[in-house]
């Protein structure tokens, strides 16, 4: 897209880079590394270098992103701020240097700055992932939630227009101000047909949230928003990025908890989902968590098929043209 | 010292009501004489500038600048900072005191307006308001004004507390001097790094509010109320960069009421918006912050209607590797001293069909005024020899790389200017000339 002159092709920045078409390519070529005999797609990036750059913690990303990149024979190596150099105060600039040097092709990112990806890429002209920055992006975490969407729909998961998701509402509910799922989102899904409705108390969904673009709704009321719709995404309160601001968890509970009781009463066929890390107990109950509708296991696994597809992208690989715009 | 003649130019110098073709004779540091076209031709003077198609008008005079020197002198010095000056047009600048040390004693004063600072324009500054800028004891005014402060600030912070501030306004009104008050409730703004709204919420970065500024421009209109009445005195409140239309829309107010209230506007206040910083350019970093659409047009609106009293940079460089950063991380300032004639004629005049008078007024006249440099700001017979020379019709575009700044920390490299300033005269002296 515009950005493409300052930054490596095969950059995944932001949910915005990619087209409606691109996003169907990587689809594509989710479902067609996924179907790879073992043996041949452990050659698909045999010999090449991909650095993880983790600025914060991680389980899921980091892992998925590290496994993706394993299974598909490349060589990965790990480097986190709380042991390198990152600690003696080197900058993002030069960290990212560095590992450029050091023949890193592509960086995967994890920084707490929204926007640092950005930085990096322009710093080092390498491809970059943004595994999560701030409160801004988490691009492929939208991406395997899309792939999941689709799958647990019965819709064809290897390839989307603007119309794929069209009559589909999905709730995100809870912290979205730091949310940089629920942006990736509520960016992502209303390109591909699909309404967004966030849900959430003022000061965790101040009404600036609807400059995500159309497509975007704000409902206050969580039974009325989860009535309207098949999905529901529930959100952490990120109690790291609060700031300062003080909540009632009781009354949080009270009105926004996703649990058995509310599930069966608006919308008993609705798809649960989760980015991660949950806490049982506060914005899902366990039961929903462990019970029928939830994908949010399912959610885990798209998202290592979803990865290898974007590092596949990344390297720039001959023979998927179509994704290495 | 020797004679310069500038020749065939159109004088514009608002003070003295004059908009037409004059030449001008350069003496002893003074405008000697102005007379009619031809009138001075037989006077042979050491140095001619031939001004045909041209503007001459009183130098500019840039009341809020950072010269980073004493203490980030890798930043800027107060010798490259003021060629920067010069190259801009400007003739006079005002030095903000958050050097380190912060400039908040008479030794520091001193020190800084030393002719051993090579400073190429004439220099003048604000020395801190309170002690270290800390916000708590007054620093020592009359001591200060005794060698030279034309005003009073703790820039780049606000003085928060409500007594402090009304304290260091009756020492300024007993110096008959300004306070000049950096408006932005620091309360509000911790961890902030734009203006608050939809795109700050879409990038994912907290933003500063239009109530964090207003915040303190009400309540310094108030405590100026409350002066005026309780003391007797008048003392005069110069509020910085004004970037929100709810601060301005106070200013009006308190002016209509005859407070004594002025302000300033930043040509990037009044040239962009937030959406500058697109993904995430820390050269579109600043304090106050690039503003909405409706901010920006009602610093125009105030720009055209009056309220506004002055144009300033706020000028604030800093070193590559300190933009390169996180952009929350990226210290806030950009460099302005040389592009803030090419925008204000091309936003303002051009763009908005401001006279030009209006904006010399803007820019010299009304900011010598306001930190009262005496016969600057003018080109009357006798008033100081400080002349910028400009051709208010070339169109050309920034070039951050051949900037006099020690920085290039600019949003606009590259951007479309209007108006390019051919020579700078300062005290007599030609301290710039423009190639072309």
């Amino acid at each position: 897209m515009a950005r493409s002159s300052k930054y490596a092709a095969g950059c995944l920045l932001s949910v915005e880079d990619l087209s409606v078409g691109e996003v169907s390519a990587v689809l594509g070529l989710t479902a067609r590394l996924e179907a790879m005999p073992k043996n041949e797609r452990a050659e698909m990036l045999g010999g090449r270098r991909v650095a993880l750059l983790f600025y914060e913690s991680s389980t899921r990303t980091r892992t998925s992103f590290e496994l993706a990149a394993k299974s598909l024979g490349a060589t990965t190596t790990l480097v986190s701020d709380k042991s390198s150099s990152i600690e003696k105060g080197e900058s993002l600039k030069d960290t990212g240097l560095t590992l450029r040097a050091l023949g890193a092709e592509c960086i995967i990112l994890r920084h707490p700055a929204s926007g640092a990806p950005f930085l990096l890429a322009r710093e080092t002209g390498l491809p970059v992932l943004n595994a999560g920055d701030g409160m801004h992006e988490h691009p492929s975490q939208a991406l395997l939630d899309l792939r999941t969407i689709l799958t647990r729909l019965g819709l064809d998961a290897s390839r989307v227009d603007a119309t794929s998701l069209r009559g589909i509402t999905v709730v995100i509910t809870g912290d979205i101000l730091h949310s940089r799922v629920a942006r990736s989102n509520a960016m992502l899904l209303p390109r591909l047909g699909a309404k967004v409705l966030l849900c959430g108390p003022e000061r965790l969904l101040p009404g600036d949230a609807l400059g995500l673009g159309e497509g975007v709704e704000i409902v206050r009321e969580f039974d009325a928003a989860l009535s309207r719709s098949q999905v529901a995404m529930m959100l952490r309160i990120q109690k790291e990025r609060l700031a300062g601001l003080e909540l009632d968890l009781g009354d949080y509970i009270a009105r926004y908890q996703l649990n058995g009781e509310r599930l069966a009463a608006c919308a008993p066929e609705a798809l649960v989902m989760h980015p991660g890390p949950m806490i049982r107990g506060l914005e899902i109950a366990g039961d929903v968590a462990d019970g029928p509708n939830s994908a949010i296991e399912e959610q885990v696994s798209h998202g290592l098929a979803v990865r290898s597809a974007l590092l596949v992208r990344a390297m720039g690989l001959g023979g998927f043209k179509s994704v290495t715009v | 010292m020797s004679d310069v003649l500038i020749l065939n130019g159109r004088m514009i110098d608002p003070a003295s009501g004059v908009d037409e073709a004059r030449d001008v004779l350069l003496r002893d540091r003074r405008v000697a004489a102005v007379e009619l076209p031809g009138a001075l031709k037989s006077v042979a003077a050491a140095e001619t500038i031939d001004a045909a198609g041209m503007i001459v008008a009183p130098g500019l005079v840039d009341v809020h600048v950072h010269l980073r020197e004493p203490g980030q002198t890798y930043k800027e010095t107060i010798a490259t900072g003021t060629a920067a000056a010069a190259a801009g047009g400007f003739t006079a600048v005002v030095a903000m005191p958050n050097t380190v040390p912060v400039n908040d004693s008479v030794a520091g004063l001193e020190w800084m307006l030393d002719a051993a600072r090579e400073s190429v324009v004439k220099l003048f500054a604000m020395p801190a308001a309170t002690v270290g800028s800390m916000g708590g004891e007054l620093t020592d005014f009359a001591a200060l004004c005794a060698v030279g402060a034309v005003g009073f600030t703790d820039d780049g912070k606000p003085v928060l507390e409500d007594h402090v501030m009304r304290a260091a306004l009756v020492a300024a009104a007993r110096a008959g001097v300004p306070v000049s008050q950096h408006a932005e409730d620091t309360r509000l703004t911790g961890g902030c790094s734009m203006n608050a709204g939809q795109v700050a919420f879409r990038l994912g970065l907290r933003g500063m509010t239009v109530e964090a500024e207003a915040r303190i421009v009400e309540r310094d209109i108030r405590l100026l109320r409350e002066i005026e009445k309780a003391e007797g005195l008048r003392p005069h409140l110069h509020v910085q960069h004004v970037s929100t239309a709810r601060a301005m829309d106070a200013i009006r107010d308190a002016k209509s009421q005859g407070l004594h209230v002025t302000c300033e506007v930043a040509p990037h206040h009044f040239a962009l918006t937030e959406d500058a910083i697109a993904d995430y350019d820390t050269r579109a970093k600043m304090n106050p912050p690039l503003r909405a659409e409706a901010d920006r047009a009602a610093m125009v609106a105030a720009l055209m209607d009056g309220t506004v009293d002055c144009i300033a940079t706020d000028h604030a460089p800093h070193a590559a590797h300190e933009k390169e950063q996180e952009f929350e991380r990226a210290p806030n300032g950009i460099t302005g001293l040389e592009t803030a004639l090419g925008l204000a004629l091309r936003v303002l005049h051009k763009g908005q069909g401001m006279s030009l008078a209006r904006v010399m007024q803007l820019m010299s006249a009304a900011p010598a005024g306001i930190v009262k440099l005496e016969g600057r700001g003018t080109l009357g017979v006798g008033s100081v020899a400080d002349i910028v020379v400009f051709d208010a019709a070339a169109a050309w575009n920034f070039d951050v790389a051949r900037t006099r700044s020690k920085s290039r920390n600019s949003p606009f490299d590259g951007a479309a200017m209007l108006g390019r300033v051919m020579a700078t005269v300062c005290e007599g002296q030609v301290v710039y000339r423009g190639s072309e």
